[in-house]
C-alpha cells in the first residue's frame, strides 16, 4: 500500500537502473494524529461547563396561611459576611446574647462540619446509599430517586441563606455547594434583615450593642 | 546439498490503514467540537461538586463581569434575528441588512439598545473594545436586560437561562440580576460552575 514501485515490471537487465521500492513510513503521522485526537477529545468533553440548578421563590405576595413555618429545631440561618466570613445561628435569633451567633469559615472543618453534625440522620442515610452505589448494588436511576427521597425527608434541616452585601458570588456558590455535600434538600436564599445586621455587628463588636440595649 | 533457505521476513508494518482510521477519527472530533463563543470579559467561574452539564441548545447565557457589566448571548441565530425584529418594532429603530448580519456574527449583546445601530456599523475589533466599556443596562429605571430576556422567551419558549459570573463578583451585582429574573418569573435557572471532586463526608 504505502510503497511505490518504480520499476518497469520487467526483469532487471544489465545497464538498466535498479528496481527501487519507495516505502513511506506512516508511523510518525499516526503518532501525530493520535495526539490531535486526544486533544480534541479532551476539548469537547472538558470544555463543557457544569450547571448548578437554582430555583428562587417568586416575588408574588404569599398569603399568610400558605407560608410554611419552619420548626425552630430544624432551622439553620447562615449569614454570608464579608471577607469570606460565615455566621450562623440555630432556630430563632437571640438578640440579647452576642454569642448566639457563631462565626465559622467555608472550609471542611467550618461550615461543613457544623452542617453534617446537624444533619447527621440524612448524611448517614446518604452515606449508606453511596456505599451501595459504589458496590454496584443499585442502579444509577435508583440512586438518583432514593437520594432525592432522602433529601426531601422531613427529618432534614432547613437552611436559610442570607448573603450580605459584602459577600461574593463564589461565597454563594460555595454555600449552595455545601447543601449538595451535606444532603440538605431544603434551602432558600433570603434577603438580609435589619435584625441579622444587628446580630453580626453585635458579634463583631463583642456584644457592645446588646450591653447598650440592656443598660437603657 | 543445497541449504534450506529461510525466508526473510520484513518487520515493516504497514501503517497506512492505521493512519486512515486516525484521520477519520480526527475529522469526526474536529467537526463535533463546539467552540466557545468569544466573551468580552474573561471570568473564572467558581467550582462546585454538581456534575450536571449545561443544556446544549436553547440557552441564554447571562454573563456578569466583576464590575457589574451584563452581557447576553443567545445561542440560536434564528432566535437572534427574531429578537432583533422585536427590538426594532418596539424601539422604532430600523436595521439595515448589513447591521442584521453584523448582529448575527457578534456573539455578545452588550450595549444599550439606543447605541445598537452605531455599534453594529463598527468593525469586529472595534466592537470588542466598545463591549468592554458597556453592557446591557439593568438598573431599575432602564432595565433593558429584562426586555431582552422577555423577547427571548417570547421567541423561544424553551429558552433556558444560565448565569455565568466571576468568583469575585460582589453579591449585590448578582442579586440585581437574580431579582430581574424573579420579576419576569424566570425563577428557575442555572449557575455555570466548574467541576471539583466530591469530598468524602
Amino acid at each position: 500500500m504505502a510503497e511505490v514501485n518504480t520499476g518497469d515490471g520487467g526483469e532487471a537487465k544489465k545497464g538498466k537502473p535498479k528496481k527501487h521500492t519507495l516505502r513511506v513510513d506512516f508511523t510518525p503521522m499516526v503518532d501525530m494524529n493520535m495526539l490531535l485526537i486526544t486533544f480534541f477529545m479532551f476539548c469537547t468533553t472538558l470544555s463543557k461547563p457544569q450547571a448548578m440548578d437554582l430555583i428562587l421563590p417568586t416575588k408574588d405576595e404569599v398569603k399568610k396561611e400558605d407560608k410554611n413555618k419552619v420548626e425552630d429545631t430544624k432551622a439553620i440561618t447562615v449569614i454570608l459576611g464579608e471577607k469570606n466570613k460565615v455566621y450562623y445561628y440555630f432556630g430563632k435569633p437571640n438578640y440579647t446574647d452576642p454569642n448566639s451567633l457563631a462565626l465559622t469559615n467555608y472550609g471542611p472543618q467550618g461550615l461543613r462540619k457544623m452542617l453534617i453534625e446537624r444533619n447527621a440522620v440524612l448524611v448517614n442515610r446518604m452515606r449508606k446509599l453511596r456505599d451501595l452505589k459504589a458496590k454496584k448494588q443499585i442502579s444509577e436511576d435508583d440512586f438518583k430517586k432514593q437520594s432525592k427521597e432522602i433529601k426531601n425527608d422531613d427529618a432534614g434541616q432547613v437552611v436559610i441563606i442570607k448573603p450580605t452585601d459584602g459577600a461574593t458570588y463564589s461565597n454563594l456558590v460555595d454555600v449552595l455547594d455545601e447543601m449538595q455535600i451535606c444532603s440538605i434538600g431544603k434551602y432558600a436564599i433570603v434577603d438580609l434583615t435589619e435584625g441579622d445586621k444587628y446580630l453580626v455587628q453585635n458579634l463583631e463588636t463583642g456584644g457592645s450593642l446588646s450591653k447598650q440595649a440592656a443598660s437603657k | 546439498m543445497s541449504k534450506v533457505k529461510t525466508k526473510k521476513h520484513s518487520t515493516f508494518i504497514d501503517m497506512t490503514a492505521m493512519s486512515d482510521v486516525t484521520v477519520l477519527l480526527l475529522t469526526f472530533f474536529m467537526l463535533t467540537a463546539t467552540f466557545l463563543p468569544k466573551e468580552p470579559v474573561q471570568v473564572t467561574t467558581p467550582s462546585s461538586v454538581v456534575d450536571i452539564k449545561i443544556p446544549e441548545s436553547n440557552l441564554l447565557t447571562i454573563l456578569v463581569s466583576p464590575k457589574g457589566h451584563v452581557y447576553l448571548n443567545f445561542d440560536r441565530p434564528a432566535d437572534k434575528l427574531a429578537i432583533l425584529d422585536k427590538v426594532s418594532q418596539e424601539f422604532k429603530i430600523q436595521f439595515t441588512d448589513k447591521q442584521k448580519k453584523s448582529f448575527l456574527s457578534q456573539p455578545t449583546i452588550g450595549v444599550p439598545i439606543s447605541a445598537l445601530p452605531k455599534f453594529l456599523d463598527m468593525s469586529v475589533s472595534e466592537q470588542d473594545e466598545v463591549l468592554k466599556a458597556n453592557g446591557v443596562p439593568s438598573d431599575s429605571t432602564n432595565n433593558q436586560l429584562k426586555k431582552w430576556i422577555q423577547y427571548g422567551q417570547a421567541v423561544n419558549e424553551n429558552l433556558k437561562i444560565a448565569v455565568k459570573s466571576d468568583q469575585t463578583t460582589p453579591y449585590p451585582l448578582i442579586k440585581s440580576v437574580f431579582s430581574t429574573l424573579q420579576d419576569i418569573k424566570a425563577n428557575r435557572f442555572n449557575l455555570i460552575t466548574t467541576l471539583k471532586g466530591m469530598p468524602a463526608v
